[in-house]
């Protein structure tokens, strides 16, 4: 084993180890404010050189995550050319030192690969269905054109796919042809992550609530974990299918690994089109998807939307319910919400 | 040595990672454990089946948190809505300390979500230390900080990774996190002596260790944490405890995760070298 070169500087210099040790009690203490006040040109010398330091410290992460944050060549390797077109060796050897076995090109392309990995596996599990529309080879160099356009900015990755519906609407050629059904299906990936952990409030007693407030003037808000869609497909079927088949997610620990190995996706055919009204919720810890009436629908809308109770149960009367049920059914569908425990206070 | 003020004067022995995969059996068999330790990140939400499980294993065991994206050393300060999270989890499983790296992830608001290494600059001892003081009293939580297993060293380094260690410690008062796998990998990776760095250290700041398995590579070793301890970093373990006397200490286990059983086993074999001790203690 080599035996290790101990930097002559950091004996040199004066530690905080050292300070603190000698700087102990109200004798040193006094001497040291006494030595601050004559040497004040001194201190803003140290102060300024402080500063200069962690100026240098906050550089080199940035040029460390440039390098890491760059997408990998379809070889997964570390790209050859830098940023200005340098080559990435010259430009990576200012501030990453080699050893007798790895380059400094080497040694930062570890981090390189471990940065994509990661992520593009959190994608992989985030979005099982999109992934099944598209296949995995589709799906992967999607997945990195959208880290490059959204890097996280979230200390938890289970934030990393919160633009993807955005994305996909700016970027059509990545879903064609199946950019409306795209569409769809990661507003339904994303509302799944929002259910799972997503914020629950006290639930209302609705019953009681009911018995004495003025349904014209009764804001009813819902819980935070509850998503309302719209979509133009079925995706609730088609989702269930998809992750029937998959494997659980995994979990944020300080491991890094090399490409991890998935079972081939097997693509999925792209139902026909058909209006599907979906809650997005919550019950004993697991994700439910549950079809809606659009009347239904329209109800829940409007109250997320903060409109009256009264004008909300007036949306959906206005659109064609027969006016002989509707009470009845209207109480049936109160009753169920209430019982899953949708309606909670602001 | 064993509980001293960075761990919150505890004496925990062997525990193990709490994984998604042994969820069901802990909760089950409801199996003898010392004590589980948690990656914060994972129950920093605000509902659903993650705090509903936490919950359950808090009925029965202790919990300690260990934490991988706190990034003690990236250039920007605490975030606060980060902060109020862990502070959040910190009230629910009342653990005794609470542990981060001593690595950056980082800069200018993106996320790396890795456990990337410091330049070992006085400057950057510092920066570290401020943080750490400034978590800590927001969390009033000893706080321990833990080395990184690297792969890459800077030219702007000042000092060894171990008198960096040393800096930041004694600049913030906090205890370490000893990972001796970590050491393993990173003196492999940077040529080294481990046990340079073993003697070197403040040992009656070692709060809590960490013990895991790596994978080797041609010219290379990288921190996996999918297999069992290999035998060198027992070696190192033993020494270690020498030095700081039977400490709380961790199995992790993070990939291609075994039976609960199994994991349990490979932590237990730490039981020996702290067995060891207290009788050499008890004879002396």
């Amino acid at each position: 084993m080599k035996k290790p070169r101990r930097k002559k500087t950091a004996s040199r210099r004066q530690s905080a180890v050292a300070v603190a040790r000698r700087a102990t009690g109200s004798v040193a203490h006094a001497k040291l404010k006494k030595f601050a006040t004559i040497n004040e040109p001194a201190a803003q010398r140290a102060a300024a050189t402080e500063k200069a330091g962690r100026q240098e410290m906050r550089e080199i992460q940035r040029l460390f995550a440039k390098a890491i944050m760059r997408p990998l060549t379809k070889g997964y390797n570390m790209q050859p050319k830098w940023t200005d077109g340098r080559s990435t060796k010259k430009a990576v050897g200012k501030f990453i030192k080699p050893n007798d076995r790895l380059s400094s090109f080497e040694r930062i392309e570890i981090y390189n690969k471990q940065y994509w990995f990661r992520l593009l596996d959190s994608l992989y599990e985030d979005f099982p269905g999109l992934r099944a529309l598209l296949g995995d080879a589709r799906f992967h160099q999607l997945s990195i054109a959208y880290i490059d356009k959204h890097p996280s900015t979230s200390f938890t990755l289970r934030d990393l796919g919160q633009h993807m519906e955005k994305f996909l609407a700016k970027n059509p050629k990545w879903t064609q042809p199946h950019e409306k059904f795209a569409r769809d299906l990661v507003r339904l990936e994303w509302a799944h992550i929002l259910a799972f952990d997503g914020a629950e409030l006290p639930p209302l007693e609705i019953d009681e609530l009911l018995d004495r407030a003025d349904p014209a003037t009764l804001k009813l808000n819902l819980q935070p974990y509850l998503t309302l869609l719209a979509c133009d497909y079925p995706v609730d079927d088609f989702l269930i299918s998809v992750r029937r088949r998959e494997e659980p997610r995994g979990e944020a620990s300080n491991a890094i690994s090399e490409k991890r190995t998935h079972a081939r996706t097997k693509k999925v055919k792209v139902p026909t089109p058909e209006k599907a009204y979906l809650a997005i919720h919550r019950q004993d810890q697991g994700v439910w998807y549950k079809r809606l009436d659009p009347a239904a629908y329209r109800v829940l809308r409007a109250l997320q939307k903060g409109e009256t109770l009264q004008k909300a149960v007036e949306r959906a009367a206005l659109r064609g319910k027969s006016a002989e049920n509707f009470p009845r059914t209207l109480q049936n569908w109160f009753a169920q919400w209430a019982a899953f425990g949708w309606f909670c206070r602001a | 040595m064993p509980a001293n003020r960075f761990n919150n004067f505890t004496n925990y022995g062997i525990g193990i990672g709490l994984r998604v995969p042994h969820y069901q059996h802990i909760l089950s068999r409801k199996p003898t454990v010392d004590w589980f330790e948690i990656i914060s990140e994972n129950f920093m939400v605000d509902a659903g089946r993650p705090l509903h499980v936490l919950d359950q294993i808090l009925e029965q065991y202790r919990v300690v948190q260990h934490g991988v994206a706190m990034y003690l050393g990236s250039p920007d300060g605490p975030d606060p809505t980060h902060l109020r999270k862990i502070k959040r989890l910190v009230k629910r499983t009342n653990t005794p300390w609470l542990s981060d790296h001593l690595c950056w992830g980082s800069v200018d608001g993106r996320f790396t979500h890795d456990l990337l290494p410091m330049p070992y600059t006085f400057a950057a001892a510092e920066h570290c230390a401020q943080k750490i003081r400034e978590v800590r009293d927001y969390l009033e939580v000893p706080i321990l900080v833990e080395n990184l297993s690297s792969y890459a060293e800077f030219h702007a380094s000042e000092m060894t990774e171990w008198e960096f260690l040393n800096e930041v410690v004694e600049r913030a008062d906090c205890g370490i996190l000893l990972d001796v796998n970590n050491i393993y990998v990173s003196s492999k990776n940077h040529n080294f002596d481990p046990y340079d760095y073993l003697n070197n250290i403040p040992h009656h700041r070692v709060g809590q260790m960490h013990i895991a398995g790596h994978s080797k590579f041609e010219k290379y070793l990288l921190d996996t944490h999918d297999h069992p301890v290999l035998d060198p970093v027992w070696k190192m373990y033993a020494h270690v405890s020498k030095l700081t006397g039977p400490t709380a200490t961790l199995l992790e286990w993070d990939d291609r995760i075994p039976s609960f059983d199994e994991v349990h086993k490979e932590a237990l074999k730490a039981n020996k070298f702290c067995k060891e001790l207290v009788h050499e203690e008890a004879a002396a």
